[in-house]
């Protein structure tokens, strides 16, 4: 009873090798948490996160009830753009297919490559605004001094809950050119 | 100890404390490492209170400002707090579970000296064009991402202060585990070393997650990733999740050791056993593992489903629970027992009552509606000084003003220690206090100038902070002058209990090199 265990070596051994395993794994899982929150968000629609690409829905309009859609644009800090929607807000019938546009200017003499990234508020209703086609799916090469307007094809999911009537679509507006330089002004 | 007949002191010279595998120097290393960090992260503190002692701009530059309160918080956390929990840790767990050393001792070794060298290049990002880090010690992108050329050293300092971590824990777990004393079963474990085996599993647990999240922020800015890039698909708000992942637990970390020292202390000076041992154990055991999903209450301004809030919410009242068992247990050990008030007693008092201040504004800010109000003001700031300083600091002063008789064979001058802890106990609370009026008001953090009409709270902050600062010189004075005291007794305290008590003082270079006798382990648990 009063003596230490002949093998400790080796049993300190295999815990530390189960422990050293177990901080790999960790920052594994850390890495994994990625995957899990993209995934997470595009089923649930936190974060107003809406579909990336084109769907395929039938129109089943339902025109008992009208919701108004507004419109609100972001240019990125870096992004030497201008970037506004045609117009500020719509009304609409959930069901039914409708088309917006927005234009944007490349505000320098050289060509670049704009991404725009979408966001739904409030986020119970990300999940039914669905694009049928959007500028936001791709990125946008703009010449020098281009402008041009972009389209976007959505449709408002019928089973939107009761108590939405207002839903907000956010674009914020990045140079990619920049991004991925990582190059700040 | 009989039966050993080759015996060897300590090596001479510089050699001694480079090479050192032995868990005293190990610790005693780590203990001033930390000392040394907690001066550097005071003074930034002092250039910060300094600032803010009037209103306008004063003093510093508002970028060198932000650096200050980025660096105080990352030099605190990494360098004060953490490596002074891990220096205790290997001082005493094996005193306290009858082990010869810690189970990995060249490890050990590692993981001490890789700290200096991180906070070696931490500490020089003040140097560097575009100055130090100075976007929070959150880091959060994209605004960590125009930190000039500090940004890969900060990633590679916070990287070399995870893997010390992790192997520090990793030689924790492995000793607690492994090298107990026969008869010590592991709900026999003192307090201390039960905080500590779980506070470790918790480092293990995010410390990677952690260095996870500074990898994807490295390969961001130089490598294209775009994983916190909204350009490139990412999601900023996505770092804030994997950071507070590894961030709530964190604090957990800083805590728990706190709570196993003055587990130990409360009972020794009111000559009780500690009331409710087992329940102290499961209680820590659910505040680690609800530290895993309460993460979200750092970020309820970010635009969150209701359902997320309220989940988040409550589980983080859910935390109030455990944590009041533990408050409760404390106060009822204290209870009819013959309570004298030493130093080491002082603080651990202090810790109770404003540790649970602290715990008090947690669960204001834990009220999503609220918090949304509170959110980046200085009643944040305020909360987790609270928990922080009178919690956390104050524990690791009580356990050194507990054992340093035991590390040094003589009792330190009980006068100074009473002084260094009345200073400490009044100024920490003319700093912080105040801090939470001026949130509720509306001041926000991390900004070096403020509205008028919070002069006066900030004025008597920075007094306080000034006080605070000066009276750990005090607690220098006390560490430097405790060879010169009484010559301590093997027990030390009238109503000690435990492993540690039963070798000499000051402590042999080698203890237990054949594991106590049952009866004798047996004897120091009653």
């Amino acid at each position: 009873m009063n003596k230490r265990p002949q093998n400790l070596n080796s049993e300190n051994r295999s815990l530390t090798g189960r422990l050293v395993l177990m901080a790999v794994a960790m920052f594994g899982f850390g890495f994994l948490l990625v995957p899990l929150y993209d995934v997470f968000c595009a089923i649930t629609g936190f974060g107003g996160r809406t579909n990336a690409t084109a769907a395929v829905v039938e129109e089943a309009p339902d025109l008992s009830r009208e919701i108004r859609i507004e419109f609100v644009t972001t240019v990125n800090s870096y992004a030497p753009f201008e970037f506004a929607a045609d117009v500020d807000s719509m009304t609409v019938n959930p069901g039914k297919m409708y088309f917006a546009t927005f234009t944007a200017k490349n505000l320098t003499e050289a060509d670049r490559v704009a991404q725009a990234v979408p966001s739904v508020a409030p986020v119970s209703a990300a999940e039914h605004f669905t694009k049928i086609e959007c500028f936001c799916f791709t990125s946008q090469e703009f010449f020098a001094n281009e402008q041009r307007a972009m389209p976007l094809q959505f449709i408002v999911d019928p089973d939107l809950p009761e108590y939405v009537d207002t839903i907000t679509l956010q674009y914020t507006f990045f140079d990619t050119a920049r991004a991925a330089a990582n190059n700040p002004l | 100890m009989s039966g050993m007949t080759t015996r060897h002191g300590p090596a001479k010279g510089i050699g001694r404390w480079l090479f050192s595998t032995n868990h005293k120097d190990i610790g005693t290393m780590y203990l001033v490492f930390s000392l040394v960090m907690f001066f550097v992260g005071g003074a930034m503190a002092m250039v910060i209170r300094s600032e803010l002692a009037i209103p306008g701009l004063q003093f510093v530059h508002p970028e060198f400002y932000n650096s200050m309160t980025t660096m105080h918080a990352l030099i605190m956390i990494f360098g004060g707090v953490m490596p002074a929990f891990v220096g205790l840790a290997n001082w005493m767990i094996p005193l306290m579970i009858g082990a010869p050393d810690m189970a990995l001792p060249r490890m050990n070794n590692w993981s001490f000296w890789i700290l200096p060298v991180a906070f070696g290049i931490l500490l020089s990002t003040l140097l560097m064009p575009g100055g130090a880090p100075a976007g929070g010690w959150t880091m959060y992108p994209p605004l960590v991402l125009q930190t000039g050329d500090a940004f890969p050293y900060l990633i590679f300092s916070i990287h070399l202060m995870g893997i010390s971590s992790i192997m520090g824990a990793i030689n924790v777990i492995v000793t607690i585990i492994n090298m107990r004393a026969p008869d010590m079963t592991l709900l026999k474990m003192p307090m201390f070393v039960w905080t500590w085996l779980i506070t470790a599993y918790l480092l293990i647990a995010v410390m990677p997650v952690l260095a996870g999240a500074v990898t994807m922020l490295l390969t961001d800015q130089f490598f294209g990733t775009s994983f916190f890039l909204a350009a490139g698909g990412g999601d900023p708000v996505m770092f804030q999740h994997i950071f507070w992942f590894f961030g709530h637990p964190e604090v957990y970390i800083m805590i728990l050791p706190a709570f196993g020292v003055v587990s130990e202390i409360i009972p020794t000076f009111s000559r009780k056993k500690l009331f409710g041992h087992d329940s102290m154990v499961y209680a820590a055991a659910s505040i680690a593992f609800l530290s895993f999903i309460v993460w979200a209450h750092h970020m309820f301004t970010v635009g969150m489903p209701l359902s997320g809030q309220l989940f988040f919410m409550f589980a983080t009242m859910l935390i109030a629970v455990p944590t009041g068992v533990k408050v409760f247990n404390w106060v009822a050990t204290m209870w009819r027992g013959a309570m004298t008030f030493e130093t080491p007693m002082l603080f651990s008092l202090a810790f109770v009552f404003l540790f649970t201040i602290g715990g008090f504004s947690g669960l204001m800010l834990a009220a999503a509606p609220a918090d949304i109000q509170y959110h980046d003001t200085y009643f944040v700031v305020a909360h987790f000084h609270y928990v922080l300083v009178p919690g956390s600091i104050f524990a690791i002063m009580a356990a050194v003003y507990y054992w340093l008789p035991k590390w040094t064979g003589h009792m330190y001058n009980e006068t100074l220690g009473k002084t260094h802890f009345w200073a400490s106990t009044i100024f920490v609370n003319l700093t912080f206090f105040p801090m939470h009026f001026l949130g509720l008001a509306g001041m926000p953090r991390r900004i070096p100038d403020y509205s008028t009409q919070f002069t006066d709270f900030n004025t008597v902050a920075s007094i306080g902070a000034i006080g605070f600062g000066l009276s750990q010189l005090i607690f220098v004075l006390v560490i430097v002058t405790a060879w010169k005291g009484s010559k301590a007794t093997d027990r030390v305290w009238e109503g000690s209990h435990g492993l540690e008590w039963t070798v000499p003082s000051p402590a042999p270079y080698h203890t237990f090199e054949t594991p106590p006798k049952a009866r004798i382990a047996n004897e120091a648990f009653e």
